[in-house]
Protein backbone atom coordinates (compact mmCIF):
# COMPACT_ATOMS: atom_id res chain seq x y z
CA UNK A 1 0.00 0.00 0.00
CA UNK A 2 1.47 3.64 -0.98
CA UNK A 3 0.94 6.14 1.52
CA UNK A 4 -1.33 9.09 0.48
CA UNK A 5 0.67 11.68 2.33
CA UNK A 6 3.99 11.67 3.93
CA UNK A 7 3.62 10.99 7.70
CA UNK A 8 5.92 14.60 8.44
CA UNK A 9 6.90 17.07 5.82
CA UNK A 10 10.28 17.36 4.51
CA UNK A 11 10.88 20.35 6.15
CA UNK A 12 9.41 19.06 9.45
CA UNK A 13 12.52 16.04 9.23
CA UNK A 14 15.35 17.96 7.76
CA UNK A 15 14.36 20.54 11.18
CA UNK A 16 14.17 17.97 13.35
CA UNK A 17 17.74 16.45 12.36
CA UNK A 18 19.18 20.23 12.64
CA UNK A 19 17.66 20.00 16.25
CA UNK A 20 19.68 16.87 16.98
CA UNK A 21 22.39 18.04 15.68
CA UNK A 22 22.62 16.30 12.23
CA UNK A 23 22.96 17.95 8.64
CA UNK A 24 19.99 15.80 6.99
CA UNK A 25 19.31 15.34 3.56
CA UNK A 26 17.66 13.22 0.86
CA UNK A 27 18.73 10.47 -1.34
CA UNK A 28 16.95 9.13 -4.36
CA UNK A 29 17.76 5.19 -4.57
CA UNK A 30 16.63 4.85 -8.32
CA UNK A 31 18.82 8.55 -9.34
CA UNK A 32 21.71 7.47 -7.42
CA UNK A 33 21.64 10.59 -6.08
CA UNK A 34 21.26 13.54 -3.43
CA UNK A 35 18.07 15.98 -3.13
CA UNK A 36 18.71 19.25 -1.83
CA UNK A 37 16.51 21.00 -0.67
CA UNK A 38 14.33 18.33 0.62
CA UNK A 39 10.86 17.64 -1.08
CA UNK A 40 8.17 14.88 -1.56
CA UNK A 41 9.59 13.22 -5.10
CA UNK A 42 12.49 13.39 -6.58
CA UNK A 43 12.92 15.71 -9.33
CA UNK A 44 15.43 13.08 -11.81
CA UNK A 45 13.01 10.45 -11.67
CA UNK A 46 9.54 11.62 -10.63
CA UNK A 47 9.86 8.57 -7.58
CA UNK A 48 8.15 9.39 -4.55
CA UNK A 49 10.68 7.11 -3.00
CA UNK A 50 13.27 8.95 -0.98
CA UNK A 51 15.27 8.13 1.49
CA UNK A 52 16.84 10.42 5.24
CA UNK A 53 20.57 10.43 4.91
CA UNK A 54 22.84 11.94 7.58
CA UNK A 55 25.86 14.14 6.14
CA UNK A 56 29.55 13.89 7.68
CA UNK A 57 29.10 17.98 7.64
CA UNK A 58 31.77 18.96 5.79
CA UNK A 59 31.88 20.63 2.52
CA UNK A 60 33.52 23.40 0.25
CA UNK A 61 32.59 27.15 -0.32
CA UNK A 62 31.46 27.19 -3.88
CA UNK A 63 30.44 30.61 -4.32
CA UNK A 64 30.66 33.32 -1.31
CA UNK A 65 29.26 36.93 -1.41
CA UNK A 66 29.44 39.83 1.59
CA UNK A 67 25.98 41.33 1.83
CA UNK A 68 26.25 45.30 3.39
CA UNK A 69 23.52 46.29 4.65
CA UNK A 70 22.32 49.61 5.52
CA UNK A 71 22.44 49.33 8.91
CA UNK A 72 24.46 46.72 11.14
CA UNK A 73 27.71 44.96 10.13
CA UNK A 74 28.67 43.33 6.56
CA UNK A 75 28.16 39.73 6.84
CA UNK A 76 28.89 36.17 4.48
CA UNK A 77 26.10 34.16 2.35
CA UNK A 78 27.66 31.57 0.76
CA UNK A 79 27.23 28.47 -1.92
CA UNK A 80 28.43 24.71 -0.15
CA UNK A 81 28.87 22.21 -1.66
CA UNK A 82 28.61 19.44 0.73
CA UNK A 83 30.95 16.58 0.33
CA UNK A 84 27.89 14.05 -0.01
CA UNK A 85 27.09 15.83 -3.43
CA UNK A 86 24.45 18.53 -2.91
CA UNK A 87 24.49 21.93 -2.89
CA UNK A 88 23.26 24.64 -0.15
CA UNK A 89 23.04 28.43 0.58
CA UNK A 90 24.85 29.38 4.41
CA UNK A 91 27.10 31.21 5.89
CA UNK A 92 30.68 30.58 6.73
CA UNK A 93 31.26 31.98 10.20
CA UNK A 94 34.62 32.65 12.27
CA UNK A 95 36.44 34.07 9.79
CA UNK A 96 35.67 38.30 8.54
CA UNK A 97 33.45 37.70 5.52
CA UNK A 98 35.81 38.92 3.31
CA UNK A 99 38.32 36.33 3.94
CA UNK A 100 35.93 33.46 2.82
CA UNK A 101 37.22 32.04 -0.23
CA UNK A 102 36.20 29.92 -3.02
CA UNK A 103 37.63 26.06 -2.54
CA UNK A 104 38.35 26.95 0.99
CA UNK A 105 36.99 23.63 3.22
CA UNK A 106 34.35 24.44 5.37
CA UNK A 107 32.69 22.12 8.67
CA UNK A 108 29.03 22.64 8.95
CA UNK A 109 27.22 23.37 13.03
CA UNK A 110 23.90 24.05 13.90
CA UNK A 111 22.88 27.80 14.35
CA UNK A 112 20.72 27.80 17.12
CA UNK A 113 18.25 30.91 16.33
CA UNK A 114 16.60 33.57 18.51
CA UNK A 115 13.38 32.53 19.97
CA UNK A 116 10.31 30.58 17.90
CA UNK A 117 12.96 30.93 15.22
CA UNK A 118 14.01 27.23 13.66
CA UNK A 119 17.69 26.42 13.25
CA UNK A 120 19.71 26.57 10.52
CA UNK A 121 23.25 25.34 9.20
CA UNK A 122 26.37 27.47 9.34
CA UNK A 123 29.72 26.81 8.66
CA UNK A 124 33.31 27.13 9.62
CA UNK A 125 36.57 26.85 8.18
CA UNK A 126 37.57 23.60 8.72
CA UNK A 127 41.28 22.78 10.05
CA UNK A 128 43.92 22.59 7.53
CA UNK A 129 45.82 19.27 7.62
CA UNK A 130 49.48 19.76 8.76
CA UNK B 1 9.22 27.54 -28.71
CA UNK B 2 8.77 24.54 -31.41
CA UNK B 3 5.86 25.15 -33.56
CA UNK B 4 5.89 28.46 -33.50
CA UNK B 5 6.78 30.12 -37.58
CA UNK B 6 9.30 32.49 -38.12
CA UNK B 7 7.67 35.91 -39.05
CA UNK B 8 3.99 34.70 -38.26
CA UNK B 9 3.82 37.85 -36.22
CA UNK B 10 5.10 41.46 -35.75
CA UNK B 11 4.74 44.20 -33.29
CA UNK B 12 3.22 47.43 -34.67
CA UNK B 13 3.00 49.55 -31.35
CA UNK B 14 5.25 50.06 -28.66
CA UNK B 15 5.24 53.02 -26.15
CA UNK B 16 6.51 53.37 -22.86
CA UNK B 17 3.86 54.46 -20.29
CA UNK B 18 5.30 57.39 -17.61
CA UNK B 19 8.53 56.12 -16.27
CA UNK B 20 11.50 57.53 -13.47
CA UNK B 21 9.09 58.53 -10.74
CA UNK B 22 5.40 58.73 -11.66
CA UNK B 23 2.52 61.13 -10.54
CA UNK B 24 1.78 60.06 -6.59
CA UNK B 25 -0.89 57.41 -6.46
CA UNK B 26 -0.44 56.66 -10.01
CA UNK B 27 -1.09 52.35 -9.40
CA UNK B 28 0.70 49.93 -12.31
CA UNK B 29 -2.51 49.74 -13.44
CA UNK B 30 -2.92 53.17 -14.30
CA UNK B 31 0.26 52.66 -15.87
CA UNK B 32 -0.25 49.68 -18.05
CA UNK B 33 -3.37 51.49 -19.06
CA UNK B 34 -1.32 54.69 -20.20
CA UNK B 35 0.92 51.79 -21.99
CA UNK B 36 -1.87 50.58 -23.95
CA UNK B 37 -3.30 54.17 -24.69
CA UNK B 38 0.04 55.28 -26.35
CA UNK B 39 1.26 52.16 -27.80
CA UNK B 40 -1.85 51.60 -29.41
CA UNK B 41 -1.83 55.32 -30.68
CA UNK B 42 1.90 54.30 -32.11
CA UNK B 43 0.04 52.31 -34.27
CA UNK B 44 -3.57 53.87 -35.39
CA UNK B 45 -5.60 51.27 -33.15
CA UNK B 46 -8.51 52.16 -30.98
CA UNK B 47 -9.05 50.06 -27.63
CA UNK B 48 -12.15 48.61 -28.80
CA UNK B 49 -9.88 46.58 -31.73
CA UNK B 50 -7.69 44.80 -28.29
CA UNK B 51 -9.18 41.27 -27.96
CA UNK B 52 -5.96 39.49 -26.14
CA UNK B 53 -4.42 41.39 -23.14
CA UNK B 54 -0.91 39.81 -21.81
CA UNK B 55 0.70 41.55 -18.96
CA UNK B 56 2.34 40.84 -15.54
CA UNK B 57 2.84 42.91 -12.46
CA UNK B 58 4.06 42.09 -9.13
CA UNK B 59 1.89 44.54 -7.74
CA UNK B 60 -1.67 43.09 -9.03
CA UNK B 61 -1.83 39.37 -8.66
CA UNK B 62 -4.58 38.99 -10.90
CA UNK B 63 -2.99 41.58 -13.60
CA UNK B 64 -5.02 40.49 -16.47
CA UNK B 65 -8.45 39.91 -14.75
CA UNK B 66 -7.46 43.79 -13.24
CA UNK B 67 -6.83 45.17 -16.84
CA UNK B 68 -10.04 43.24 -18.15
CA UNK B 69 -11.86 45.19 -15.75
CA UNK B 70 -9.90 49.04 -15.75
CA UNK B 71 -9.97 48.40 -20.21
CA UNK B 72 -13.68 46.91 -19.98
CA UNK B 73 -12.85 43.95 -22.19
CA UNK B 74 -14.56 41.08 -20.78
CA UNK B 75 -13.96 38.83 -23.95
CA UNK B 76 -10.14 39.25 -23.95
CA UNK B 77 -7.66 36.11 -24.36
CA UNK B 78 -6.16 36.68 -21.33
CA UNK B 79 -2.28 35.22 -20.11
CA UNK B 80 -1.05 36.84 -17.19
CA UNK B 81 2.58 34.40 -17.30
CA UNK B 82 4.74 35.37 -14.56
CA UNK B 83 8.44 34.52 -14.64
CA UNK B 84 10.22 37.61 -13.05
CA UNK B 85 11.33 40.13 -15.41
CA UNK B 86 11.27 37.94 -18.68
CA UNK B 87 7.61 37.54 -18.53
CA UNK B 88 6.86 40.14 -21.56
CA UNK B 89 9.66 38.23 -23.88
CA UNK B 90 7.48 34.86 -22.88
CA UNK B 91 4.33 36.65 -23.84
CA UNK B 92 5.44 37.33 -27.14
CA UNK B 93 5.79 33.57 -28.11
CA UNK B 94 2.46 32.93 -26.17
CA UNK B 95 0.99 35.57 -28.22
CA UNK B 96 2.42 34.62 -31.35
CA UNK B 97 0.84 31.36 -30.70
CA UNK B 98 -2.30 32.75 -29.81
CA UNK B 99 -2.67 34.81 -32.81
CA UNK B 100 -1.85 31.91 -35.24
CA UNK B 101 -4.30 29.81 -33.20
CA UNK B 102 -7.07 32.30 -34.04
CA UNK B 103 -7.65 32.99 -30.00
CA UNK B 104 -7.27 36.51 -30.41
CA UNK B 105 -6.17 39.25 -33.41
CA UNK B 106 -5.05 42.28 -32.03
CA UNK B 107 -2.82 41.42 -28.44
CA UNK B 108 -1.61 43.82 -26.32
CA UNK B 109 1.28 43.27 -23.95
CA UNK B 110 1.73 45.50 -21.27
CA UNK B 111 3.72 46.05 -17.44
CA UNK B 112 3.10 48.65 -14.66
CA UNK B 113 5.35 49.43 -11.26
CA UNK B 114 5.66 52.12 -9.19
CA UNK B 115 8.57 50.70 -7.45
CA UNK B 116 10.19 53.19 -6.43
CA UNK B 117 7.01 55.19 -5.02
CA UNK B 118 6.20 52.70 -2.90
CA UNK B 119 9.36 51.01 -1.74
CA UNK B 120 10.89 48.30 -2.93
CA UNK B 121 9.93 45.68 -0.36
CA UNK B 122 6.02 46.98 -0.98
CA UNK B 123 6.13 46.36 -4.66
CA UNK B 124 8.03 43.01 -4.87
CA UNK B 125 7.96 41.28 -1.41
CA UNK B 126 9.56 38.01 -0.95
CA UNK B 127 8.47 34.76 -0.40
CA UNK B 128 10.13 33.31 2.54
CA UNK B 129 12.43 30.21 1.39
CA UNK B 130 13.29 28.32 4.40
CA UNK B 131 16.55 27.11 2.86
CA UNK B 132 17.86 30.27 1.97
CA UNK B 133 16.22 33.37 3.94
CA UNK B 134 17.98 32.76 7.67
CA UNK B 135 21.06 33.55 5.62
CA UNK B 136 19.57 37.27 4.83
CA UNK B 137 21.21 37.23 1.40
CA UNK B 138 20.29 40.81 -0.38
CA UNK B 139 17.62 39.44 -2.86
CA UNK B 140 17.35 39.56 -5.95
CA UNK B 141 21.27 41.32 -5.92
CA UNK B 142 23.19 38.27 -3.33
CA UNK B 143 22.37 35.81 -5.99
CA UNK B 144 23.88 37.52 -9.34
CA UNK B 145 26.72 38.53 -6.74
CA UNK B 146 27.24 34.84 -6.14
CA UNK B 147 27.21 33.98 -9.65
CA UNK B 148 29.82 37.10 -10.31
CA UNK B 149 32.10 35.50 -7.73
CA UNK B 150 32.17 32.64 -9.56
CA UNK B 151 32.64 33.66 -12.74
CA UNK B 152 35.85 35.73 -11.20
CA UNK B 153 37.36 32.75 -9.54
CA UNK B 154 36.48 30.49 -12.63
CA UNK B 155 37.60 33.04 -15.52
CA UNK B 156 39.57 35.76 -13.98
CA UNK B 157 37.19 38.63 -14.90
CA UNK B 158 37.48 41.35 -12.76
CA UNK B 159 35.59 44.47 -11.20
CA UNK B 160 37.65 46.86 -13.82
CA UNK B 161 35.23 44.39 -16.40
CA UNK B 162 32.00 44.52 -14.66
CA UNK B 163 32.19 48.15 -14.04
CA UNK B 164 32.80 48.42 -18.04
CA UNK B 165 29.29 46.94 -18.62
CA UNK B 166 27.92 49.97 -16.03
CA UNK B 167 29.66 52.78 -18.05
CA UNK B 168 28.74 51.56 -21.76
CA UNK B 169 24.73 51.30 -19.92
CA UNK B 170 25.28 55.29 -19.43
CA UNK B 171 26.87 56.49 -22.00
CA UNK B 172 24.44 55.11 -24.14
CA UNK B 173 21.66 56.39 -21.35
CA UNK B 174 23.13 59.67 -21.99
CA UNK B 175 21.87 59.74 -25.74
CA UNK B 176 18.35 58.48 -24.69
CA UNK B 177 16.18 61.55 -23.24
CA UNK B 178 13.99 60.07 -21.13
CA UNK B 179 16.92 57.77 -19.41
CA UNK B 180 16.91 58.26 -15.90
CA UNK B 181 20.52 58.99 -14.96
CA UNK B 182 22.00 62.06 -16.49
CA UNK B 183 25.28 62.41 -15.73
CA UNK B 184 28.71 60.54 -16.72
CA UNK B 185 29.86 57.55 -14.97
CA UNK B 186 33.58 56.15 -14.59
CA UNK B 187 35.04 52.86 -14.02
CA UNK B 188 36.69 54.24 -10.57
CA UNK B 189 32.89 55.94 -9.51
CA UNK B 190 31.78 52.10 -9.93
CA UNK B 191 34.56 50.67 -8.17
CA UNK B 192 34.01 53.11 -5.19
CA UNK B 193 30.25 53.45 -5.13
CA UNK B 194 28.34 52.30 -1.87
CA UNK B 195 28.65 48.34 -1.63
CA UNK B 196 25.97 46.09 -1.97
CA UNK B 197 26.75 42.57 -2.42
CA UNK B 198 30.46 41.88 -3.04
CA UNK B 199 31.55 41.96 -5.78
CA UNK B 200 28.58 44.73 -6.40
CA UNK B 201 28.15 48.41 -5.56
CA UNK B 202 25.47 50.33 -5.81
CA UNK B 203 26.46 51.25 -9.70
CA UNK B 204 26.59 47.74 -10.53
CA UNK B 205 23.13 47.46 -10.05
CA UNK B 206 20.13 47.87 -11.49
CA UNK B 207 17.99 51.50 -11.07
CA UNK B 208 14.84 51.20 -9.10
CA UNK B 209 12.48 53.34 -10.70
CA UNK B 210 8.57 53.17 -11.68
CA UNK B 211 7.82 52.82 -15.04
CA UNK B 212 5.47 50.55 -17.53
CA UNK B 213 4.68 50.24 -21.09
CA UNK B 214 3.15 48.08 -23.56
CA UNK B 215 3.16 46.44 -26.73
CA UNK B 216 1.14 45.45 -29.65
CA UNK B 217 0.91 42.29 -31.58
CA UNK B 218 -0.79 41.24 -34.58
CA UNK B 219 -0.20 38.57 -37.08
CA UNK B 220 2.40 39.57 -39.99
CA UNK B 221 -0.50 39.78 -42.73
CA UNK B 222 -2.65 42.43 -40.69
CA UNK B 223 0.24 44.33 -39.88
CA UNK B 224 1.62 45.56 -43.20
CA UNK B 225 -1.56 47.98 -42.87
CA UNK B 226 -1.00 49.23 -40.13
CA UNK B 227 0.41 52.97 -39.58
CA UNK B 228 4.56 52.27 -38.88
CA UNK B 229 6.69 49.47 -40.52
CA UNK B 230 5.76 45.82 -38.60
CA UNK B 231 8.55 44.33 -36.67
CA UNK B 232 8.54 41.16 -37.12
CA UNK B 233 8.73 37.89 -34.60
CA UNK B 234 11.38 35.99 -36.23
CA UNK B 235 12.00 33.45 -33.04
CA UNK B 236 11.26 32.71 -29.52
CA UNK B 237 13.02 30.41 -27.17
CA UNK B 238 12.67 29.72 -23.41
CA UNK B 239 13.76 27.92 -20.41
CA UNK B 240 13.52 27.91 -16.57
CA UNK B 241 16.66 26.36 -15.06
CA UNK B 242 15.83 26.95 -11.41
CA UNK B 243 14.21 29.46 -9.09
CA UNK B 244 16.23 29.85 -6.11
CA UNK B 245 20.02 30.77 -6.60
CA UNK B 246 21.26 27.63 -4.65
CA UNK B 247 19.42 25.42 -7.49
CA UNK B 248 21.41 27.06 -10.19
CA UNK B 249 22.79 23.97 -12.44
CA UNK B 250 26.04 26.03 -12.92
CA UNK B 251 26.52 29.51 -11.97
CA UNK B 252 28.45 30.71 -15.08
CA UNK B 253 26.46 29.25 -17.76
CA UNK B 254 22.98 30.57 -17.64
CA UNK B 255 19.82 29.20 -19.40
CA UNK B 256 20.44 31.99 -22.33
CA UNK B 257 22.52 29.15 -24.37
CA UNK B 258 19.05 27.16 -24.62
CA UNK B 259 16.62 29.88 -25.08
CA UNK B 260 19.07 31.56 -28.02
CA UNK B 261 19.91 28.02 -29.50
CA UNK B 262 15.99 27.64 -29.86
CA UNK B 263 15.17 31.49 -30.62
CA UNK B 264 18.57 31.08 -33.68
CA UNK B 265 17.14 28.25 -34.70
CA UNK B 266 13.39 29.22 -35.62
CA UNK B 267 14.86 32.78 -36.81
CA UNK B 268 17.54 30.58 -38.93
CA UNK B 269 20.07 33.13 -37.40
CA UNK B 270 23.35 33.02 -36.01
CA UNK B 271 24.92 35.96 -33.78
CA UNK B 272 27.07 37.35 -36.44
CA UNK B 273 23.32 37.90 -37.66
CA UNK B 274 22.34 40.28 -35.32
CA UNK B 275 22.92 44.23 -35.44
CA UNK B 276 21.49 45.68 -32.02
CA UNK B 277 21.25 43.85 -28.81
CA UNK B 278 18.82 44.40 -25.89
CA UNK B 279 20.12 41.92 -22.80
CA UNK B 280 18.51 42.31 -19.36
CA UNK B 281 21.16 44.26 -17.34
CA UNK B 282 19.84 43.74 -14.31
CA UNK B 283 23.17 43.42 -12.77
CA UNK B 284 26.86 44.18 -14.62
CA UNK B 285 27.28 40.59 -14.66
CA UNK B 286 24.56 40.01 -16.86
CA UNK B 287 25.50 41.46 -20.13
CA UNK B 288 28.82 39.77 -19.68
CA UNK B 289 26.87 36.22 -19.36
CA UNK B 290 24.44 36.83 -21.76
CA UNK B 291 27.08 37.58 -24.09
CA UNK B 292 28.92 34.66 -23.82
CA UNK B 293 26.13 32.55 -23.37
CA UNK B 294 24.10 33.85 -26.84
CA UNK B 295 27.49 33.03 -28.66
CA UNK B 296 29.02 36.97 -28.81
CA UNK B 297 32.49 35.86 -27.15
CA UNK B 298 32.90 32.28 -25.68
CA UNK B 299 32.52 31.22 -22.40
CA UNK B 300 34.89 33.47 -19.92
CA UNK B 301 35.78 35.91 -22.28
CA UNK B 302 33.11 38.57 -21.46
CA UNK B 303 35.54 40.45 -19.30
CA UNK B 304 38.04 41.03 -21.53
CA UNK B 305 35.03 41.28 -24.35
CA UNK B 306 33.16 44.35 -22.81
CA UNK B 307 36.38 46.09 -22.16
CA UNK B 308 37.69 49.20 -24.23
CA UNK B 309 33.97 50.34 -24.57
CA UNK B 310 32.99 47.57 -26.85
CA UNK B 311 29.36 47.75 -25.95
CA UNK B 312 29.04 51.44 -25.73
CA UNK B 313 28.10 54.22 -28.27
CA UNK B 314 31.40 54.22 -29.47
CA UNK B 315 32.09 50.39 -30.15
CA UNK B 316 31.66 48.17 -32.41
CA UNK B 317 28.49 46.00 -31.22
CA UNK B 318 25.55 47.98 -30.25
CA UNK B 319 24.14 46.63 -26.67
CA UNK B 320 21.27 48.01 -23.98
CA UNK B 321 20.98 51.30 -26.95
CA UNK B 322 18.54 53.32 -24.25
CA UNK B 323 20.72 53.10 -21.29
CA UNK B 324 19.68 49.35 -19.72
CA UNK B 325 18.29 48.93 -16.59
CA UNK B 326 21.50 50.00 -14.90
CA UNK B 327 21.06 53.88 -16.45
CA UNK B 328 17.77 54.32 -18.22
CA UNK B 329 14.57 52.40 -16.13
CA UNK B 330 14.11 49.36 -13.98
CA UNK B 331 11.05 49.11 -12.56
CA UNK B 332 11.33 45.62 -10.76
CA UNK B 333 10.44 43.85 -14.12
CA UNK B 334 12.37 45.22 -17.11
CA UNK B 335 11.69 42.69 -19.88
CA UNK B 336 8.75 44.92 -21.55
CA UNK B 337 11.49 47.65 -21.91
CA UNK B 338 14.07 45.64 -24.39
CA UNK B 339 11.16 45.31 -26.72
CA UNK B 340 9.86 48.72 -26.88
CA UNK B 341 13.82 49.98 -26.71
CA UNK B 342 13.85 46.86 -29.81
CA UNK B 343 11.42 47.96 -31.83
CA UNK B 344 12.35 51.94 -31.97
CA UNK B 345 15.82 50.60 -33.25
CA UNK B 346 14.44 48.31 -36.00
CA UNK B 347 12.00 51.81 -37.18
CA UNK B 348 15.03 54.22 -37.25
CA UNK B 349 13.22 56.22 -34.27
CA UNK B 350 15.94 56.67 -31.70
CA UNK B 351 17.48 59.64 -32.95
CA UNK B 352 21.25 60.33 -31.47
CA UNK B 353 21.51 56.63 -30.47
CA UNK B 354 19.88 55.40 -33.62
CA UNK B 355 22.50 52.26 -34.53
CA UNK B 356 22.93 52.66 -38.84
CA UNK B 357 21.18 49.85 -40.45
CA UNK B 358 19.34 47.80 -38.00
CA UNK B 359 17.73 45.19 -39.72
CA UNK B 360 17.90 42.84 -36.57
CA UNK B 361 17.77 42.83 -32.78
CA UNK B 362 18.23 39.83 -30.56
CA UNK B 363 15.85 41.14 -27.24
CA UNK B 364 16.91 38.88 -23.98
CA UNK B 365 14.86 38.55 -20.67
CA UNK B 366 16.20 37.57 -17.48
CA UNK B 367 13.92 36.56 -14.85
CA UNK B 368 14.37 36.04 -11.24
CA UNK B 369 17.61 34.95 -10.38
CA UNK B 370 19.03 34.05 -13.64
CA UNK B 371 16.08 31.52 -13.32
CA UNK B 372 13.73 32.29 -16.32
CA UNK B 373 15.48 33.16 -19.72
CA UNK B 374 13.90 34.26 -22.53
CA UNK B 375 15.44 35.13 -26.13
CA UNK B 376 13.01 36.85 -28.75
CA UNK B 377 14.55 37.18 -32.48
CA UNK B 378 13.24 40.80 -33.67
CA UNK B 379 13.52 41.80 -37.84
CA UNK B 380 12.63 44.18 -40.06
CA UNK B 381 10.92 43.55 -43.60
CA UNK B 382 14.00 43.46 -44.76
CA UNK B 383 15.27 40.79 -42.95
CA UNK B 384 12.01 38.83 -42.88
Amino acid sequence: MTMANAPTSPLTTYLEYLEKGELGYQFSPEANAAVFYPRVICPFTGSDRLEWRIGKGMGTVHATTVVYPQKGDPYNVALIDIDEGFRMMSRVEDVPPLDVRIGMRVKFRVHQAEGDEPPYPVFTPAEVAP
Amino acid sequence: MNGLTRGSAAIVGAAESDIGAVAANMSPLDLMAQGIHRALADCGLKLKDVDGIFCAATQARTSAMSMCEYLHLPSAYTDSTIVGGSSFEVHVAHAQAALAAGLCSVAVIAYGSTQRTVGRRQASAREYNPYETPFRPFLPSTAYALAASRHMHEFGTTREQLAEVAVAAREWALLNPVAWEKKPLTIAEVLSARPISYPFTVRDCCLITDGGGAIVMMSADRARSMAKPPVYVLGCGQVITHASISSMPNLTLTGARESGAAAYRVARMRETDIDVLELYDAFTINTILFLEDLGFCPKGEGGPFVSGGRIGPKGSLPVNTNGGGLSYCHPGMYGLFLLIEAVRQLRGECGARQVAQAETALVHGNGGVLSAQATVILGTQAAL
